[in-house]
């Protein structure tokens, strides 16, 4: 038996890697593609281009714009003379955000009432402008508590300090820059690209051009048969985690905080998972051009579904519970324990076993239906 | 290239597509099921973080501030911790990813007219939500300040001041801030690269690679004649995808669309042939299906969902990846759409993004008609 596995190993390698093309789509696309869109998935939301409509021009409204620029957060590209200029500027996309200061703020502020600050935002990128937003309130509400400790203390009281002061801390990830997020979540997408699709097409190609049924008169066993399949996938992912992994230390700094024996051991069974979906898949399509779309019409829903880009806690609570169904989604859940939180399975036992019980499931599933196909 | 050769690939073409009815239905599907998927399900609002209390003081003063987030739409409470193990457990199992610790000292302080302190704890590793609650958690530390502040000078019989200023935010374009609204429009692109790419970039690999291309070399059909005729069956897949999913968006979801109709669909028809051209190009130089299709993928599908401003705004990114994006069709389209959509604006202002994506088309068939080597070797 293991000689009929090995044989089948060999034509499968050879097969996937004789190809100079499938060789650097394989190894080097994946970590082209991880440089590339880890530079790009970044939600660290800095110098939001502000254009400024200064209608007092005081000493009071420059010392508002000045906290506006002295955060980094907003950058002041252009300074409007009318709000008439607001509309085209948004409209071309010039800047996120105006700030209108109307005639006036200084003399609100001195006597007292309430001066208001107008931020105008461009809301067709929600989730920067509502970051932008929250900069912003925060920036006014700091500028107002301050002013109003000025006016007590004019009005004779003794020079204080905001009584309650919020002291921030951010754990696992102490600048709360993105990246330490979306790369180790990108490598788990591109491993599932990589292994759904091809072992899906490697199989379902032999179906199409015949060998499959050279395949079946060999003495060749179904159980050979799928492992012959799927270990080389399972190898080749294997590497080109271990690429895309040594990448990420290199340019950018993610190291594994946790146990990398359990990583790697845990990312097995991921794959494991995978292997059993692209089986499923191949069992019931008879074309590549059938398998692909399956295929993705599966790693879609999986990919967004996954808390990747799109936070799980969001989304309405019946897709909440579907996503239990998504293997990546505990794959991340245990990549950004043991990558970023240095937890173990005392605390991703949960995650590890949805993730196992999927697996086995796959598998199972595929069993069953290739039984059928191959008979 | 003659109309009667170039009709009788697309009658073929036809057949093929609607012989194999599980990948017509796939391609009129996907869609559908994405479209519904992703405008219900995603979301980038923050709304319910959830969050943890180690309310050490357990005073009317802390219920207080306790209840300023307990009662905005942006914290929901998961549980009180009894210590700080408890809660970096909670933080650790990702049951919370936002804790506020009241110390013990707080009341007696603040009224006894001292100052003090509260700390919010973050769980980083996304860094995204966790930035965006911490803002409004310090925001809502800073409301409750001024509180004590106004309570204080009441206690002294003094008049409170009203606040110096006051923020009036406006979202042009999308007023709520409507995840949707932003959305709707980029899936839009994303399945017509899916589709369009994914087809396409299968069909002549096909053919070489069942031996079915030295057939057709030997007819009178010429190399233009065949990618056109393979192309259009597609198109008016890839078309009918357009209507189905601007369909849905507005009925379903409710996105307006403020500008002109008839400008979305013919850009839309633009991108959309850009779209199927790449895939044949790939699919002439590749000769493989399974390399193609790949290629396909990491080539259409990842870039347009990342690098197009779909979510992650092109202007956060580093400048090389900002210079990366201009050659990324979907960017020009996403800016369309947002335009059209959103904004209401027409030509007069995206005709610099029309007229690159015109071009980009332009390119992709000249391209795929220069690979074409539509002889024997």
């Amino acid at each position: 038996m293991i000689k009929r596995i090995k044989q089948m190993l060999i034509k499968e390698f050879l097969q996937m890697l004789r190809d100079r093309r499938m060789r650097a789509v394989i190894f080097g696309m994946p970590v082209i593609q991880l440089v590339i869109m880890s530079f790009a998935l970044t939600t660290d939301v800095m110098n939001i281009r502000t254009a400024v409509l200064d209608m007092d021009k005081t000493p009071s409204s420059r010392e508002l714009i000045d906290e506006f620029t002295g955060g980094g957060y907003f950058k002041i590209i252009k300074t409007l003379q009318s709000e008439a200029d607001i509309k085209d500027l948004l409209d071309r996309a010039g800047v996120r955000a105006v700030i209108h200061i109307p005639q006036g703020f200084e003399s609100d502020l001195k006597s007292g009432s309430t001066a208001p600050v107008q931020v105008l935002t461009d809301g067709t990128d929600s989730n920067s402008t509502a970051i932008a937003q929250g900069y912003a309130a925060g920036i006014i509400q700091g500028y107002s508590n301050e002013k109003l400790m000025d006016q007590l203390q004019k009005s004779g009281m003794p020079k204080m300090k905001p009584p309650v002061e919020t002291v921030e801390r951010a754990f696992f990830n102490e600048n709360q820059e993105s990246r330490f997020y979306f790369v180790p979540s990108l490598i788990a997408v591109m491993l599932f690209i990589f292994s759904l699709i091809l072992t899906s097409i490697s199989i379902v190609k032999e179906k199409e051009i015949g060998t499959i049924e050279q395949v079946m008169v060999t003495p060749i066993r179904k159980f050979e048969f799928i492992l012959g399949k799927t270990i080389p996938f399972m190898l080749t992912s294997y590497i080109s985690m271990t690429i895309m992994l040594i990448v990420a230390f290199f340019v950018f700094d993610i190291v594994i905080k946790g146990n990398i024996f359990l990583f790697y051991l845990l990312s097995g069974l991921y794959l494991f998972g995978n292997m059993g979906v692209a089986l499923i898949i191949s069992a019931s399509a008879s074309t590549q051009q059938q398998a692909m779309l399956t295929s993705f019409l599966i790693l879609m829903p999986c990919v967004m579904l996954s808390g990747f880009m799109f936070p799980i806690k969001n989304m309405p609570d019946i897709v909440q519970y579907a996503t239990w169904l998504n293997p990546m989604r505990w794959y991340l859940e245990i990549l950004r324990g043991i990558v970023m939180k240095d937890v173990g399975l005392a605390v991703l036992w949960p995650a590890v076993a949805a993730q196992a019980t999927l697996a086995v499931t796959f598998i199972s599933i595929a069993w069953v239906k290739f039984s059928k196909t191959l008979s | 290239m003659k109309i009667q050769r170039l009709l009788a690939v697309v009658k073929k073409e036809f057949l093929h597509v609607f012989r194999d009815w599980r990948s017509l239905y796939l391609s009129l599907c996907i869609p559908v099921i994405l479209i519904m998927l992703f405008g219900y399900a995603l979301t980038l609002d923050l709304r319910k973080v959830p969050t943890v209390v180690f309310d050490q003081s357990r005073s009317a003063l802390s219920r207080e501030l306790i209840n300023l987030f307990s009662g905005s739409p942006y914290f929901s409470m998961v549980g009180y911790a009894e210590s700080y193990p408890d809660l970096q457990l909670a933080l650790d199992r990702g049951r919370a990813m936002i804790a506020i610790v009241v110390p013990s000292d707080f009341a007696e302080k603040l009224s006894g007219g001292k100052n003090t302190q509260i700390q919010i704890l973050a769980d980083g590793s996304d860094a995204n939500t966790s930035r965006l609650a911490m803002g409004y958690a310090s925001t809502i530390g800073m409301i409750y300040s001024s509180q004590v502040t106004v309570k204080r000078m009441q206690a002294l019989g003094k008049k409170p001041p009203d606040p110096p200023a006051e923020m009036i935010s406006r979202s042009w374009y999308n007023p709520d801030l409507r995840s949707q609204n932003v959305i709707i429009p980029g899936i839009i692109a994303i399945v017509m690269v899916v589709i369009a790419a994914m087809l396409t970039s299968v069909t002549i690999a096909r053919e070489w690679e069942t031996g079915t291309m030295e057939q057709l070399i030997s007819t009178p059909l010429k190399g233009p004649e065949l990618i056109f005729g393979k192309v259009i069956p597609y198109f008016v897949i890839g078309m009918t995808d357009v209507a189905i999913a601007v369909t849905l968006g507005k009925w379903l979801f409710r996105v307006p669309i403020v500008g002109n109709a008839g400008l979305l669909f013919a850009t839309a028809a633009i991108f959309l042939s850009g779209a199927l051209f790449w895939g044949m190009t790939l699919s002439i130089v590749l000769k493989s299906q399974v390399l193609a299709n790949q290629i396909a993928i990491v080539s259409g599908y990842l870039p347009t969902l990342i690098l197009s401003g779909f979510v992650f705004a092109i202007e956060n990114m580093p400048l090389p990846i900002q210079a990366i994006t201009y050659i990324v069709p979907a960017r020009y389209f996403i800016a369309i759409l947002r335009g059209i959509y959103l904004k209401g604006i027409g030509l007069e202002i995206l005709f610099i993004d029309a007229l690159l994506l015109t071009l980009y088309a332009a390119v992709m068939i000249v391209i795929a008609n220069k690979k074409l080597k539509f002889k024997l070797e």
